[in-house]
């Protein structure tokens, strides 16, 4: 260790840290707090931070209040477990060939991929829109999962070709020269040694997947029984008030999972964050 | 000669369930979104081309113009605030102080969570009658009455601002501080024991090696900016009276809203020039990066 912290800037550290903290875990702060308090006691003045009277009710009325919650927990995760499914099942081949072959044209698809990556499905929404009608997909499961899956797929190859890229080229070579076909090697041989690398990538995928159940769901699906948690949560938005409490129990619930996830592969994703954002 | 051809076909087959699944999922749209805005289209199946008429529409109207005005004004003082505050994050969380790890874990939540259900909870924030942020400032007799943020323009400008920082702060904070981390010890040291200053330290040898990340962060998160949809659409849908419409938001108006697939598409052709535009730019600028470290 270089030059010491003065107790002084040790202090400066702590408030700024707490100050930078405080800015990113407000509206989860809050919104748990909100969730502990009666609904009457939010609609009061003065306002108060920390609840008068502590009540689990929401965590209880919120399944009365919206019957269909648990479906759309259930969905939120079902539709990201699919793309995860599929994102991986495509980007492991498409990784491997861009980390080993050399071919015509490889730099020219890796930059589209990585354009791909640029545009939001927000801005394809009417062709997509149109897409899926024609497919029959509207109001299914898949007109989430299919276009949801197409926008995860690009980073992911970056991310799992950088990896793969860093497994020796030897071991491969050495497979072919004992006889071992491409794709043998590639299931045998690569496959294990990548495994680390794929695990980061459907961690990422399937975060991103529950991430951005927004936009698609919104626009290509209007039924409740196929609805994810974002699009669900609209049903405590009643005709005279929100039911705050409820909405952010629910919420609460909805991400306790994620946050868990967080809690525990934090090391992964921080590898998987750095290595994904491109460094070529 | 043989072997390279079989190897190339081997590639090309692994990679064909992703390029089918890309060119019918993403290229296919981009094409047909062009086609569309040069149509009629609405609800109804049948249409037919009209020419340039869509695109005089949206800039003959001036209304278009502002739109795109309002969305790069949006997207600069985010972008800026997300560097500003990451890099703060990313000294911060970079120090050796205890509880370090802990504090690397609680930056993650925002960027983790699902966007919507973040959203929900600074729609709660920012209400006018019982929010945290109105609530706070009257008890400490900051303002006199409530603050209804999400109802005047100029308030839910900012307040939608606000939530796309808090939003992509975490991921800058993270990619900086893992650039920070890769910067040689040695060159702190050395520095140090000519008896250069913390300040003078990350003024000279922190901040240039990060030039390049900087750069990096700064076009990416440009681009998602640019694209950001959930947070505007959640908290205010564009308004009060247009005040948070941007470009994405528009389009999504025209075509979703009004069901004029025609004049939306010609919107979001408008849209992907100017991604297109900023894809160059981050490519060229990685381009150059690159080739500098190579020296």
């Amino acid at each position: 260790m270089i030059d010491r912290y003065s107790l002084l800037e040790v202090v400066g550290l702590y408030v700024g840290i707490a100050i930078f903290l405080f800015f990113v875990l407000a509206p989860f702060i809050e919104g748990f707090l909100v969730s502990l308090k009666p609904l009457a006691q939010l609609f009061s003045t003065p306002y108060s931070f920390i609840p008068k009277n502590w009540s689990f009710d929401a965590y209880v009325n919120m399944w009365v209040s919206v019957p269909a919650l648990g479906m759309h927990i259930f969905n939120s995760f079902f539709i990201s477990t699919v793309v995860t499914l599929i994102v991986v099942v495509i980007v492991v081949p498409a990784a491997y060939a861009f980390a080993r072959f050399n071919f015509t044209g490889a730099g020219l698809m890796l930059g589209a991929f990585l354009a791909v990556n640029m545009f939001s499905g927000a801005v394809l929404l009417i062709p997509l829109f149109r897409l899926m009608r024609t497919l029959g997909l509207l109001n299914t499961y898949w007109a989430m999962i299919v276009p949801g899956a197409a926008f995860l797929i690009p980073s992911s190859v970056w991310l799992l070709r950088t990896y793969m890229m860093r497994i020796p080229r030897e071991l491969d070579e050495a497979a072919w020269v004992d006889g071992a076909s491409r794709l043998y090697t590639l299931r045998r041989v690569i496959l294990p040694l990548a495994m680390p690398g794929i695990v980061v990538v459907a961690i990422m995928t399937f975060i991103g997947a529950y991430a951005q159940q927004f936009i698609f769901a919104l626009t290509f699906n209007s039924k409740t029984e196929f609805m994810p948690l974002p699009i669900g949560l609209f049903a405590f938005f009643g005709k005279q008030e929100v039911i705050w409490n409820e909405l952010m129990a629910a919420s609460f619930v909805g991400i306790l999972p994620v946050m868990i996830v967080i809690v525990f592969l934090q090391r992964y994703l921080v590898a998987g964050l750095t290595a994904g954002a491109v460094k070529q | 000669m043989t072997s390279t051809r079989s190897a190339t076909l081997f590639a090309l087959a692994l990679l064909a369930p992703a390029l089918i699944y890309i060119l019918t999922i993403v290229a296919y749209p981009l094409f047909d979104t062009i086609v569309l805005s040069f149509t009629n289209a609405s609800l109804r199946q049948d249409y037919d081309f009209v020419g340039w008429a869509n695109y005089q529409r949206i800039f003959g109207a001036g209304n278009f113009t502002e739109v795109i005005i309002r969305t790069f004004i949006w997207t600069f003082f985010s972008v800026s605030m997300k560097m500003v505050i990451g890099m703060c994050g990313a000294v911060l969380l970079n120090a050796a102080i205890p509880g370090q790890a802990l504090f690397r874990i609680l930056t993650m939540p925002p960027w983790i969570v699902p966007m919507a259900i973040g959203i929900f909870m600074w729609g709660w924030m920012y209400n006018g009658q019982f929010g945290m942020i109105s609530g706070l400032l009257q008890n400490f007799g900051i303002t006199d009455g409530p603050i209804a943020w999400l109802a005047y323009g100029n308030t839910a400008f900012w307040a939608t601002i606000v939530t796309d920082v808090w939003i992509g702060v975490p991921m800058v904070t993270i990619y900086f501080l893992a650039a920070m981390q890769s910067i040689p010890r040695d060159l702190h040291e050395a520095a140090w024991t000519d008896g250069a200053g913390r300040f003078y330290r990350f003024r000279r040898i922190t901040v240039p090696l990060m030039v390049p990340a900087i750069i990096t962060m700064s076009l990416l998160s440009l681009i998602a900016t640019f694209n950001s949809f959930d947070i505007i659409w959640i908290l205010t849908q564009g308004g009060p009276s247009g005040s948070t419409t941007t470009m994405i938001i528009d389009t999504y108006k025209t075509a979703m809203g009004s069901r004029k697939y025609g004049e939306g598409a010609a919107r979001a052709v408008v849209i992907s020039l100017f991604v297109t535009a900023f894809c160059i730019v981050y490519f060229r600028a990685v381009r150059k990066l690159q080739q500098g470290e190579a020296k």
